[in-house]
Parts: C-alpha cells; sequence; structure tokens
C-alpha cells in the first residue's frame, strides 16, 4: 500500500469553503493542503469544513498540518469543520483534543 | 644486643674438645643427636657477653675473672680456652675448648691458629644462620599459603558448577577471589516449582574461618530455600540456624531473591547486603528492603519486596569488593559508578564484562584485588514473555522495510494481513494500525535517522488473547527521544510545536507500549488485546 499523494479539491457549500480531501494527510500533503487553505480563506469565508470522507490515512505528521491550519483559523476567527471522519479518526481527534477546538460533522459515516 | 635474643646465638658446648660450634650449634638445634652436650647459655645481662664480643682473641677461662654466671658454668664444664666468633661486630658463636689432649698449655701458635679460624669461620657461620632463618620464614609463608589455598578450595567447592538454563533468561555469574580470600559467595536453587532461587553473600573476615561460616551459610540457606516459599522466612530460618554458632565478631551479609520466570517477578529480602540493582527503560534503580546482617542476634525479621523485570530488563546481584575498590589515590569506587556502569551497558555477561573493565579501568594496571568480587545478573530477553510463556507465542509475519519516508504505510499493510485471521475486533486493528505507523515513522526517523542501509525490523506475534508488534530499530539508546506532554491549546497559542504526537498516539492506541533495548538495537513493543473491554471503543 503506497502513500497517496494528498489532492484538495476546494468547493463552496452554504456560505462555507470546503476543502476535500483525497488521499494521505502526512507529512508530504502539507504544501497541497497550505495553498487549498489559503485559496479558502482570501474569499473570507463563514467557515472552513475539512471533508475526509476520501481519506484513508492520517498519521502524527497530518495532526500536526491540522494544528497548524486550526492555529491559522484562530488567529483570524475563522471557524473550521470536520465531516466525513470515520470512527477510528473521530476517536483520534478527541483524543488529541482537535475535536474541542472544532465542530465534528457527523451527517456521513464512514465506519 | 637484640639479635642475641635468638637461642642459639647463646647456646655454647660445657665440654667442647675442639669441637667446632658451628657444628655444635647444629647439634643443639638437633638436641636427639647429641644428648649428651648440653649448651651453656650466656643471659643477655651476663658480663661475659661484653667481654668475648670485644675480646678480638681466644680468652683463657680459667684466668677470667668476671662475676658471670655462665663463666662460672664454663669453668665448671672444664673448658681452657674461648674463642669468640664476631661477624660485623656481633657475637654468633664461641668456640669452646677444654685442655690439650698432650695435657700441655695451648701454645701462642695454637692461639693465632684459633683466631685464623675464628676470623674465617665467624662469617660462614653468619651465613648459614641466615639461610636458616630465610629457610624458617619461607616454610611459615608456605603454611600461611596452604591455609590460603584451603580456603580457595572451601569457597570454590560451594559455588554453582554450573548456571541453570532458564529460557528467555540470560543468567551470568562472576566471582573473582581476593589473594587473602574474602568470604563473598553466590548460588542458583532451582526450587521444585519452577522457580529459581538468586542468593549473593559476604562473611566478614577472611581465610579459613570465613569460607567455613560461608559453607554453613549456604547449607543451611539450600536446606531453606527448598522447603519454604517466602524470602524473608528463608532469611529468618537461616539467621536462626547461624546465630547459636557463629564466631564472635562475624557475621553474614546476604541477598536473597526469588525470580518466576515466567512472569518476571522477583520477590526478594535484604540481610543487610548490597542492594541490587534492576536496569529499566527508565534508568537504574536500587531494589530496597529492610535487614539485619544473619548471626547477630536471633529473633530477626526480613523485610520482604517484590520487583517485576519486564522484557529487556536486567537486575545485578553484587558484593562490595567492587564498590570499595580503591585507585591508586586511595579513592573509592563507590556505588554510583557502578550504577552508571550499569546504566551504559546491556544485561548478561557483557554487563560483568563492562563492570570489570571499567573496574580495572579504575583501580590501575597490576593492582592487588583488595576483597572478593562477585556479581550474579539476570536478564529478561526482550520478548521473553512470548518465549517463555506455555500456550502463546506464534510468530505471525517478521520483515523488514527501508527507512524511507511513507514505508508506515507498507508496515500497516503487512502486519493487517498478518493478524487477519487472529478475531482482533475492527476498532482495535484500526487502533494497531495507527501505532504501528506511528511506531514504524520514529524508528525510521529517530532511531535510523533513514539511514539507507539502516531498515526497520518488524516481528507480528500472537498469543491467546492479544496481538504484539515489535519494531526495532538502530538506536541504540533505550530512551525513547524526550517528549512533552502535547497540549492542544499551548500548540494553538504557538508555544508548542505543532508536531510531536506520534508517542502520544502511541500509548493512546494499544493497551501496552513498552520500549526494551540491547546492543544498539531498539524494540519499541506494542500488545493490544483481541477484545476489548471497557475501553469505550465501538
Amino acid at each position: 500500500m503506497a502513500t497517496r499523494e494528498l489532492e484538495v479539491t476546494l468547493q463552496e457549500r452554504g456560505g462555507a469553503a470546503v476543502l476535500a480531501l483525497h488521499g494521505d494527510v502526512n507529512a508530504s500533503a502539507e504544501a497541497a493542503l497550505q495553498s487549498a487553505y489559503g485559496k479558502a480563506t482570501s474569499g473570507d469565508p463563514g467557515a472552513v469544513v475539512l471533508d475526509f470522507s476520501e481519506v484513508e490515512y492520517i498519521n502524527s505528521t497530518g495532526i500536526a498540518l491540522i494544528v497548524g491550519l486550526l492555529a491559522q483559523a484562530r488567529a483570524r476567527d475563522v471557524e473550521v469543520r470536520a465531516t466525513g471522519l470515520s470512527d477510528h479518526y473521530r476517536e483520534i481527534f478527541e483524543i488529541t483534543r482537535l475535536a474541542d477546538f472544532m465542530t465534528i460533522e457527523e451527517e456521513e459515516d464512514h465506519a | 644486643m637484640a639479635a642475641l635474643t635468638r637461642p642459639f646465638r647463646r647456646r655454647f658446648l660445657r665440654r667442647g674438645r675442639g669441637a667446632a660450634a658451628s657444628e655444635a650449634e647444629q647439634r643443639a638445634a638437633q638436641p636427639d643427636l647429641a644428648p649428651e652436650q648440653t649448651p651453656v647459655e650466656i643471659a643477655p645481662n651476663d658480663p661475659l657477653l661484653a667481654y668475648f664480643q670485644s675480646a678480638g682473641e681466644a680468652v683463657d677461662i680459667e684466668e677470667l675473672e668476671l662475676d658471670s654466671p655462665a663463666l662460672r658454668e664454663l669453668k665448671a664444664a672444664g673448658v681452657k680456652l674461648a674463642v669468640p666468633l664476631v661477624s660485623q661486630g656481633e657475637l654468633i658463636g664461641v668456640l669452646n675448648l677444654g685442655p690439650r689432649l698432650s695435657e700441655q698449655e695451648y701454645s701462642s701458635d695454637d692461639r693465632k691458629l684459633l683466631d685464623n679460624l675464628a676470623a674465617q669461620a665467624a662469617p660462614a657461620l653468619r651465613v648459614g644462620q641466615l639461610v636458616r632463618e630465610q629457610e624458617a620464614e619461607a616454610a611459615t609463608r608456605q603454611r600461611f599459603e596452604q591455609e590460603l589455598e584451603v580456603a580457595r578450595l572451601i569457597q570454590q567447592n560451594f559455588l554453582p558448577k554450573k548456571l541453570p538454563d532458564l529460557p528467555g533468561w540470560q543468567v551470568a555469574a562472576y566471582y573473582r577471589p581476593a589473594r587473602e580470600v574474602g568470604g563473598d559467595f553466590y548460588d542458583v536453587i532451582p526450587l521444585p516449582d519452577g522457580r529459581v532461587a538468586f542468593v549473593v553473600g559476604d562473611v566478614t573476615d577472611k581465610g579459613v574461618p570465613a569460607a567455613l561460616v560461608m559453607s554453613a551459610t549456604r547449607s543451611v540457606l539450600r536446606a531453606s530455600a527448598t522447603r519454604l516459599i517466602e524470602p524473608g522466612v528463608v532469611l529468618e530460618r537461616v539467621n536462626e540456624h547461624l546465630c547459636p554458632d557463629m564466631p564472635a565478631k562475624m557475621f553474614v551479609t546476604c541477598l536473597y531473591g526469588v525470580l518466576d520466570p515466567a512472569s518476571g517477578r522477583l520477590r526478594f529480602a535484604n540481610a543487610g547486603h548490597d542492594l541490587p540493582y534492576v536496569k529499566t527503560a527508565n534508568g537504574v534503580i536500587e531494589l530496597r528492603a529492610r535487614g539485619m546482617p544473619l548471626g547477630l542476634m536471633p529473633g530477626m525479621e526480613y523485610e520482604e519486596k517484590e520487583a517485576v523485570l519486564e522484557p529487556g530488563e536486567s537486575v545485578l546481584l553484587h558484593s562490595d569488593g567492587i564498590a570499595e575498590a580503591h585507585d591508586p589515590d586511595r579513592g573509592m569506587f563507590g556505588f554510583p559508578r557502578l550504577k552508571e556502569t550499569m546504566a551504559g551497558s546491556p544485561g548478561g555477561q557483557k554487563l560483568i564484562d563492562s563492570v570489570i573493565a571499567v573496574l580495572e579501568a579504575f583501580t590501575g594496571p597490576g593492582a592487588e584485588q583488595e576483597d572478593d568480587i562477585t556479581m550474579v545478573t539476570l536478564q529478561r530477553s526482550a520478548g521473553a514473555a512470548i518465549v517463555a510463556g506455555s500456550a502463546n507465542g506464534t510468530v505471525l509475519a517478521e520483515f523488514e522495510l527501508a527507512s524511507e519516508p511513507g514505508n508506515e504505510r507498507e508496515a500497516i499493510a503487512r502486519v493487517e494481513a498478518a493478524v487477519a485471521g487472529t478475531g482482533l475486533e475492527q476498532a482495535r486493528l484500526d487502533r494497531l494500525k495507527t501505532a504501528v505507523a506511528e511506531a514504524t515513522m520514529n524508528a525510521m526517523e529517530h532511531g535510523n535517522e533513514y539511514g539507507a542501509d539502516r531498515p526497520v525490523s518488524i516481528r507480528v506475534l500472537s498469543s491467546a488473547d492479544s496481538v504484539k508488534v515489535q519494531v526495532t530499530d538502530l538506536g541504540g539508546v533505550t530512551e525513547l527521544p524526550e517528549r512533552e506532554a502535547p497540549d492542544l491549546e499551548a500548540k494553538l497559542a504557538g508555544r508548542q510545536k505543532p508536531r510531536g504526537w506520534g508517542l502520544f498516539l502511541i500509548e493512546q492506541m494499544v493497551d501496552e507500549a513498552r520500549v526494551t533495548g540491547d546492543e544498539g538495537r531498539r524494540t519499541l513493543e506494542l500488545v493490544v488485546r483481541l477484545r476489548g473491554g471497557d475501553d469505550g471503543d465501538t
């Protein structure tokens, strides 16, 4: 199972900028994630939504990237939400307390 | 005059018809060969002594007037002429002559002849005396050496001939007596239930007395060990046995421990002996338990403690010959140095070798060993639980991965494939996968520094109720890199780096995580139970 380079598609959904992530959230995802986040926030959206539906693998470096995004968003008072997390990664978001600083949307179930 | 206190220098014949003094002295030394020749003793304060010493020629006894008991005796014995034998100003003998056989007086030629003879005989006699003194000293030394040899034999006879073969454990021992054998001993006693007792002790005093007390202690220990279970009770019993017959001012210090090889549990009690050390992933710790030395007074109680040796950990029992060794400037080796040496070396025989090497470097080349040196060490092999366990421990997979970023995905895939038939719950599998990924990344990055020729080894094992993954790198140290507890607030506020989640995640994901290491290898071991209990997974 090789690493799947992250691709990010930027969408707009109900006033929020949705970053649809495809691939692995690891060290190699940094550039793609940063650039997409930059584009998303340039339009001054009401919120940024990270969609993990097409993400199979998040590692500790990926967590650090998300922490970095969250820090930037908080500095500019932008709300961040997450969606499409599997049970496993939702647990990790809870353990790391990321879930305390971003809303985890549950409308999709990827158990 | 001190030299004259040696008796054979003051012995002279009562009747010495021309007999040479040296010959007479030999007879005096062997009285059974010449019973009729009783030597004349000259008391140290007898004026005759001073007279002879300064005479410088043959002395007419009959004409000599001195208030001297020895002179009276010589006259009574019929001695006519006495020829003092003086070497380097010291009177070492006298030739006593009776009347000439021709019944004429001694002529001046006779006297000259005798004076010449005395001048030559005196140094020769002195040499003879020195040789005999040296022989006597050599005999004393030999008796001393023989005694030491006896002590050594007793001692060695009571040390274990071979150490037990414990699966999953490396057992090593070292014993080197000082020249003047001290009272160190060690023993390894297999118990009927599969457990093993370990002893290191030290009897005060040296030589044969210490060796005898040591052999008695060892015998009582052996007898008690196989009948009693609790280490504290064993020491109590041994103390009761030793007290009545213990020679004054002697006692025995002793560390007694019972190891369960399957679980790594070590129960121990201590009778005033040096504290054993345990090397863990977090450093070297002392095993403390209170108790008085054996043989001092009856009715003593011994505190009993327990420690668990995890895979990779080792314990060192030792005697004071190590910590109390001195360097040429009389500085002491000390316990901290011993502890430090243990921290810096792997266990087993290698630990013993490095302690000896450090000790010898400390005392300097050719230094005589001051006291006995004894060590016993037990190391639990990394992964020993699997090896030693009875019904568990199947190796499901074993592979190596190059240290390249991203290869943790390969590790996850292969571990997932390996545990496919174990019945591991999905949620637990997901957690294990995350833990394996983090452990592999950690190994590749920190342990192997992404070295092209430094692969990560991964072993997957299963037991009846759990899966274990061992991730091994070439990181040499047993401590994981320092970490601060990740604090999300601090990270968001920029007070902590955003990274630093790996080890935290590993610990959260598995039921047990531990680090073991040996010889430049470091293993992170992850254990996940097949099914959850109360920890909230769905």
